[in-house]
């Protein structure tokens, strides 16, 4: 017995799927922040930039996490006033609850006061971060 | 919990990151010879994939030894490397849907075959087409719904 329609349903989802992936993938989004939440320098376990803070959360599964660490700590070499966090996000679970961090790598973006600004889930582009770290005055 | 999803001390092992991504194109393609078929032995060899793919490692699959000897001496340039538990946490989702499509279909479930073997294919197609990473979107979510509060 031959069946076409499982497999046309299951590619016709997955491609509508895959493209708005790709999509949304590294967009930094400034909606998505919990109202009231605000990182700080005992929670994260090393004290934030003067100016802003990226704080990437990564896991043990994830390629991209990898390249998105590679990017944004090469990027804060050349700024004094940003720093770059790495949190474990297996290891710290309540506060992936609390972030409703769902996917790894997501970067929050956060200012001096360690409210967040914005946040990106997947891998950002070198000017989408320019652009995000150069809205945090 | 199996090996794969323990995030301990697992030795760091790099491999050529085309190869996993070649393997999830004939998975994708299995798969859905599985699905239009609906022949549940189609899929149990898959499944059988999946479980080397999941303990040993992709790159020990039948599909990892075609890229290796077949595939990869043709490519050319610099190979991306990636850590590979990415790609095992993959490989142990995929046996995951594979074992419940094969228990379905023994039992005479054919919906419960279906759907499974639905999902499966749409992991692997995600990673062939769109280089989709499966440990990224979903081993958060497993956690954060598995461990206690």
């Amino acid at each position: 017995m031959k069946t076409y329609l499982p497999l046309a349903i299951v590619i016709a989802l997955s491609t509508a799927y895959g493209f708005w992936w790709k999509l949304t993938r590294g967009a930094i989004r400034s909606q998505k922040a919990v109202p009231g939440h605000r990182l700080s320098a005992e929670i994260l376990g090393e004290p934030l930039g003067a100016r802003a803070t990226m704080v990437q959360f990564s896991s043990a599964f994830c390629t991209p996490c990898r390249a998105t660490h590679s990017l944004l700590s090469h990027m804060v070499q050349s700024m004094n006033d940003v720093k770059h966090i790495q949190v474990d996000a297996e290891s710290h679970l309540e506060l992936v609850r609390e972030l409703d961090i769902r996917s790894t790598p997501t970067t929050l973006f956060i200012n001096r006061d360690g409210i967040e600004v914005g946040r990106a889930a997947g891998t950002p582009k070198r000017d989408q971060v320019l652009a995000a770290l150069s809205n945090i005055a | 919990m199996p090996d794969v999803l323990k995030n301990s001390e697992v030795a760091k092992i790099y491999i050529d990151a085309r190869g996993p991504r070649f393997g999830a194109s004939i998975t994708t393609i299995v798969l859905a010879i599985a699905l239009v078929t609906q022949n549940k032995w189609v899929l149990v060899a898959q499944g059988l994939v999946f479980l080397i793919g999941a303990i040993k490692g992709p790159q020990f699959t039948p599909y990892g030894l075609i890229f290796k000897n077949v595939v990869k001496p043709r490519l050319k340039g610099v190979a991306p490397t990636e850590d590979v538990r990415p790609p095992k946490f993959a490989q142990a989702v995929g046996f995951a849907f594979a074992l419940v499509a094969a228990i379905g279909a023994f039992a005479g479930a054919d919906l419960v075959f279906t759907i499974a073997v639905g999902m499966a294919l749409a992991a692997a197609f995600l990673n062939a087409a769109f280089n989709y990473c499966l440990g990224c979107e979903m081993y958060l979510l497993l956690l954060r719904f598995t461990s206690n509060k």
